[in-house]
């Protein structure tokens, strides 16, 4: 089983939703659909349903070009943002619902939906209505209903998003584990980053309509493969700021300089998009080697058990992340530090061309 | 803790007790006041206790009213809500089309009921009537003043044209507040039309529907206007609905006594089916899913 995109393209009202993108899905994996909202992450999930036709491409499943089957003759099962059951029925006629159109026996059934409620914890409520259960356990109905299923590919769009925070992380950790009892291919749209790496499997990065990397999530996530991705595979977003670098090491902005390591010192001179990930900017210097810039502070947001800073440091605006509760004043002058070991390096065409766990000969530029 | 004592709170609310004792209360007692005596001229009255009530609920005559009543508003409940809800199903859902359908269809409803009741006794005129003359040269026999049956029909079809408007309204709003997703997931599931209307558009309308159901009943229950202009309710006593009797009675003949008992009745039955409604719409709403 493969579901394969041969640049699938989609387009309209004069608006292009997802530029010609290739894709190839394998059987048994888990596949995460990652970008900010309107980045096409559902109109590239209602192409691969077959809720919408392509404009340009094909697709084809096991090698078979399914581009022109209505969704009613394909074999999928989609989870929806909202929580979508049918309203009337008990919660065992919903999950059966899916079964008894394909003319399963009554036995069958049975025991299939008795399956899909102990694995989704939903016996004790098999026999209330949608409305009568909480919105964690009407999500896990439909999730029932699309597993029940059997079908070779799982679509699920933000499932998610609408639940609260703790429910969240209860079905989060509940997704991998139907995942590898299903055996199908999964595919799972988030605008979280964080999900994308709990979830594991592989990512496929999205923005503005275009797949800009898809890979193992870790890969993904260490070497993102251009700016973009970088950006879209860190929450809050990858910090930048540009610097050039030449025979003595990488000049920044402000005039400071720092020297390289051997792994950076085959890096070309030139100009180069320096960027890091939000945790790594820090408030005191614990480090040696870490280089420190004047900031400004503009906002903070406390989280809780952490706080995040937005600073303007040399025309560029960073959010930094801090452990524990930080107390600032807006327009209060800090000092920040960076460990140079943490940046990442893009080039002028935004591509990657060094990582903390990568070296410039190794990226083939 | 100290309860401040401010009297001057009554003046307050003075002009609201003042509306609605002229409004409601006081009318509304006069015609107690009414059904317990009778009048003669020259405003001599006699206290007659219930003797008025009594008689009404021994008269054939109510009996025959109230029954052609519930005749009719059931026949109304039967054609205008399936008919609504099939309109509203069959409507354009976005687009310049929609908004066309949407006035063409309330156009009916802003109509005076005194206007449509015209509209229709002219149209089905036998001589000058569009309706009346077509079928009357297609050689059916059709005659809304002399037979019953046609007099019926004629005041059916012309509430059916006046109040399913409102039907299909509101089923409409009902259906376009259905997120898409649910008839995605429908498709995905491959369920059929019938399915897809069964078990999710039906049970998302049935709020809206409960409304119209209880809204249609109310008003085709107090039907007045439109069949006294059209047949006067006739012929004989055909299409003598329960208030064209009730001002038969009350102005007609000038019978206050009978016709304040009646009416006092008449708001006392619809109060007790509306309420029964109500009542089994909230209970059921709790048994089954809320739109």
């Amino acid at each position: 089983m493969s579901l394969r995109l041969q640049s699938v393209s989609k387009i309209s009202n004069g608006e292009t939703h997802i530029y010609p993108t290739n894709l190839e899905l394998q059987k048994g994996t888990m596949n995460v659909l990652l970008g900010p909202t309107s980045s096409g992450k559902t109109s590239l999930m209602r192409l691969m349903a077959g809720l919408d036709r392509p404009d340009t491409g094909k697709i084809f499943w096991d090698g078979a070009d399914v581009t022109k089957k209505r969704v009613q003759d394909r074999d999928i099962a989609m989870v929806y943002q909202q929580f979508v059951n049918y309203p009337s029925m008990t919660v065992y006629d919903n999950i059966a619902s899916p079964l008894k159109i394909q003319k399963k026996s009554s036995s069958e059934i049975d025991a299939k939906v008795k399956e899909m409620a102990e694995l989704l914890q939903l016996t004790s409520v098999i026999d209330r209505k949608p409305n009568e259960i909480s919105g964690g356990q009407q999500q896990r109905c439909a999730m029932a209903r699309a597993l029940a299923k059997d079908v070779g590919l799982v679509l699920m769009d933000e499932p998610l998003a609408n639940l609260d925070y703790k429910l969240r992380e209860e079905l989060r950790f509940e997704i991998p584990r139907l995942f590898e009892a299903s055996g199908s291919i999964f595919v799972y749209a988030t605008t979280e980053p964080e999900e994308a790496l709990l979830l594991g499997g592989n990512t496929a990065t999205l923005w503005n309509g275009q797949v800009t990397q898809y890979g193992p999530a870790m890969d993904v996530y260490r070497d993102p493969l251009d700016e973009t991705t970088a950006r879209v595979y860190s929450d809050p977003p990858m910090n930048f700021v540009s610097v050039r670098k030449d025979g003595a090491g990488v000049h920044f902005p402000d005039g400071q300089l720092t020297r390289l390591n051997e792994d950076l010192a085959s890096l070309s001179d030139g100009e180069y998009r320096a960027g890091f990930r939000a945790h790594h900017l820090e408030m005191s210097d614990n480090q040696s080697g870490s280089i420190e810039f004047e900031a400004e502070l503009v906002v903070t947001e406390l989280t809780g058990s952490d706080t995040y800073i937005h600073v303007d440091v040399m025309d560029e605006r960073w959010i930094g992340l801090m452990p524990g509760l930080q107390t600032f004043e807006v327009g209060q002058a800090l000092k920040i530090c960076l460990d140079p070991q943490n940046f990442f390096y893009f080039d002028k065409d935004r591509k990657l061309v060094a990582s903390p766990n990568r070296k410039p000969e190794e990226s083939g530029i | 803790m100290q309860k401040t004592v401010n009297q001057r709170a009554w003046f307050l609310v003075l002009p609201v007790l003042i509306l609605v004792a002229f409004s409601s209360v006081i009318p509304m007692m006069t015609v107690v006041n009414y059904s317990f005596q009778d009048s003669f001229g020259e405003n001599i009255f006699f206290w007659v206790g219930l003797e008025w009530y009594k008689e009404l609920l021994q008269s054939e005559r109510l009996w025959d009213a109230f029954g052609r009543q519930l005749l009719f508003s059931f026949i109304i409940l039967m054609i205008e809500i399936p008919l609504g809800i099939l309109v509203a199903l069959s409507m354009p859902k976005k687009g310049f089309s929609a908004s066309i359908c949407l006035v063409l269809m309330s156009l009916p409803l802003l109509i005076p009921y005194n206007v449509v009741g015209t509209i229709w006794q002219v149209f089905g005129r036998a001589d000058i009537g569009l309706l009346g003359r077509l079928l009357s040269d297609l050689g059916i026999s059709y005659n809304y003043s002399q037979n019953a049956f046609d007099a019926w029909v004629t005041v059916i079809v012309m509430d059916v044209w006046h109040w399913t408007s409102l039907v299909a309204l509101l089923a409409y709003a009902g259906l376009r507040s259905i997120p898409r997703a649910y008839y995605q997931a429908a498709m995905i599931d491959q369920a059929s039309r019938w399915s897809v209307f069964r078990f999710i558009e039906l049970p998302k309308m049935r709020g809206v529907l409960m409304i119209a159901i209880l809204l249609r009943f109310m008003d085709s229950f107090m039907i007045y206007t439109e069949p006294f202009v059209l047949t006067g309710g006739g012929p004989g006593n055909a299409t003598t609905f329960l208030s064209i009797d009730l001002v038969k009675m009350a102005l007609g003949q000038f019978d206050l006594g009978p016709a304040a008992a009646f009416s006092l009745m008449y708001f006392l039955v619809i109060l007790l089916i509306s309420y029964v409604f109500y009542t089994v719409m909230i209970t059921v709403d709790k048994d089954e899913a809320k739109p």
